[in-house]
């Protein structure tokens, strides 16, 4: 199958998500046979729409007319390649971009979707793809049943192994409108941090810590380990934290390879949004909190005491294995 | 102004999740449902304050069978002037979105506001795809929503931020937590409710992509392993050598 694959972009960076999309129609392609094409618009340096070439990129089409995401132009401009390349998967990630432009896609084309997968396809009978449901207490096996199919990639779940393949870049010069939509400006807050929905590493705190005071000893251990800061709703509602930090059923759900919750008691709500992490660090006061059913790992006692040694004892490792 | 808002049904967030039928169908028995909280919190409740400060008409649009009233009225009670029922299983997105596409086309909306998922298939598909088929602008993962003489302002949550956005009516907005407050419905909303309009009307077609053919349940949690404050290298050497996320 050939596979055409949307890579979004914040500030002309190629986001983490799209490297694992690129990655993943690739995987499908060889499982099926086919190449990947990937799409992208906007003022990415030649450099980086090669290096997509790593990840099984054979070409990269960048639109340089869409500087900015509008979702009903970028939507015109797969549908447009799809058809001229005559494509029969399209890969997004399920991220604030993919999400979007994809759903936008596979009304046009009217082509079945399947968003927040999480596996490649199963193509021994029909085409049948994994995802999470419930928010994370299941997962659905989903059958597309057009010919033409849009997926969208759950980020992290899984690890795009790169090449040093680099990727043909062609040009596209075609105008694709979107009338009456307008991005006026764009903020982002978390500087240095990778975003929470990409970050492989986070740490996160609740209403245990007492005050916004204390979250200094939060960000010195997600310093130490390069990982990004998170918090529970409570303290997101209360304004210690940002809104953009929320993790869990309303806020924002992840699924990093590492989760270190400080003072969270682990509400059903908030483990909605992080039951997708591979290993889960508990540490709270309280023996009988609900979080340490969900956790791998454990600690009962005081965040004050226990974050700061835990943060020493990371700075040693890193220090022995540098 | 004219508002459609999207309603849907989920079980309770603390709903234990189990399946019949082989793992084929989710196990209805005994699960609460609840207004898909972003449809309720949000979408809805933003679509009222407009409606409060510039007049117009809230709609709501559910496509559900009968057991899905029991929610619609709750939406009516909370302060919806009137509901729509398309009366048919809401499971492929494609096809919710082609009924509500389709009735905002007949009815004429200058507004179409939904929440950004549902929490039971965390689809975030339907929003986005009402706007294709009704060829109007769309704009997802909404935490404030402005409108004034026909212009519209938009928040949108992007990672590690915010994005603002003005688009133009009609156009179709999905709500993230932070566009509203949610509201309790009072003793003289629910009563109301019962008299207000549950328009049930049947599928204008049934073009279904997509079909659930499975379900499974994650493998169960193995037992947590615990470590004493004094024990951090302990747990450092855990997640480097058994863990492997160092």
């Amino acid at each position: 199958m050939s596979v055409l694959v949307f890579a979004g972009q914040i500030e002309n960076k190629i986001v983490k998500g799209a490297y694992e999309a690129t990655f993943y129609g690739k995987s499908l392609a060889e499982k099926t046979g086919g190449d990947v094409v990937v799409l992208t618009y906007g003022d990415v340096s030649e450099d980086d729409l090669k290096a997509l070439g790593n990840y099984g990129a054979s070409k990269v089409v960048v639109n340089k007319s869409l500087s900015e995401l509008n979702p009903a132009a970028a939507a015109k401009f797969v549908v447009a390649k799809v058809e001229e390349m005559g494509v029969q998967v399209v890969v997004f990630s399920s991220d604030a971009t993919g999400q979007m432009v994809g759903p936008r896609v596979a009304a046009r084309l009217k082509a079945g979707m399947v968003s927040g997968a999480i596996e490649l396809p199963n193509t021994d009978n029909g085409f049948v793809v994994k995802k999470n449901v419930f928010s994370g207490k299941a997962y659905a096996f989903q059958s597309i049943k057009t010919d033409k199919k849009v997926i969208s990639l759950t980020p992290n779940s899984l690890k795009a192994v790169k090449t040093d393949a680099q990727a043909e870049v062609i040009v596209d010069s075609n105008n694709y409108a979107g009338d009456g939509y307008k991005v006026v400006s764009v903020k982002t807050q978390s500087g240095d941090m990778a975003p929470l929905p990409e970050a492989e590493l986070v740490v996160s705190a609740g209403r245990g810590l007492k005050g916004p005071e204390n979250w200094g000893m939060i960000e010195d251990l997600a310093k130490t380990l390069g990982a990004t800061t998170a918090c529970s709703r409570p303290v997101a509602d209360i304004g210690w934290r940002p809104h953009h930090e929320h993790v869990g059923q309303t806020g924002i759900a992840i699924r990093p390879n590492l989760y270190i919750a400080a003072g969270i008691s682990g509400a059903i709500q908030h483990l909605a949004g992080v039951n997708g992490s591979k290993t889960i660090v508990v540490i709270n006061t309280d023996p009988d909190a609900p979080f340490f059913k969900a956790a791998d790992y454990g600690i009962v006692g005081d965040a004050f005491e226990v974050v700061p040694k835990l943060n020493e004892a990371i700075k040693k490792f890193k220090a022995a294995n540098a | 102004m004219k508002i459609l808002v999207c309603i849907s049904k989920a079980p309770d967030t603390t709903t234990k999740i189990t399946f019949t039928d082989n793992n084929t169908k989710f196990n209805k028995d005994k699960v609460t449902y609840i207004v898909n909280p972003y449809d309720e919190w949000y979408a809805l409740v933003r679509a009222l304050e407009l409606k409060e400060s510039a007049g117009g008409s809230v709609t709501t649009i559910t496509v559900g069978t009968a057991e899905d009233d029991a929610i619609i009225r709750k939406a009516l009670a909370i302060g919806a002037d009137d509901a729509v029922r398309v009366n048919a299983e809401a499971d492929d997105a494609f096809f919710v979105a082609n009924q509500i596409a389709e009735y905002a086309r007949q009815n004429g909306f200058d507004l179409v506001l939904a929440g950004k998922e549902t929490i039971d298939y965390n689809g975030a598909e339907v929003a986005p795809m009402i706007a294709e088929l009704l060829d109007v602008a769309s704009v997802t993962q909404v935490s404030k929503l402005d409108v004034a003489d026909g212009k519209a302002t938009a928040e949108r949550d992007i990672p590690g931020g915010v994005e603002i956005v003005e688009f133009s009516l009609p156009a179709v907005v999905s709500a993230a937590k932070g566009m509203a407050e949610q509201r309790i419905p009072n003793m003289r909303g629910i009563m109301q409710a019962r008299s207000k309009a549950l328009n049930v009307i049947e599928p204008f077609n049934n073009d279904k992509l997509t079909e659930v053919i499975e379900y499974a349940l994650p493998p169960a949690k193995g037992a947590c392993t615990y470590f004493e404050a004094d024990q951090m290298d302990e747990l450092v050497n855990a997640l480097h050598n058994e863990a492997k996320v160092i």
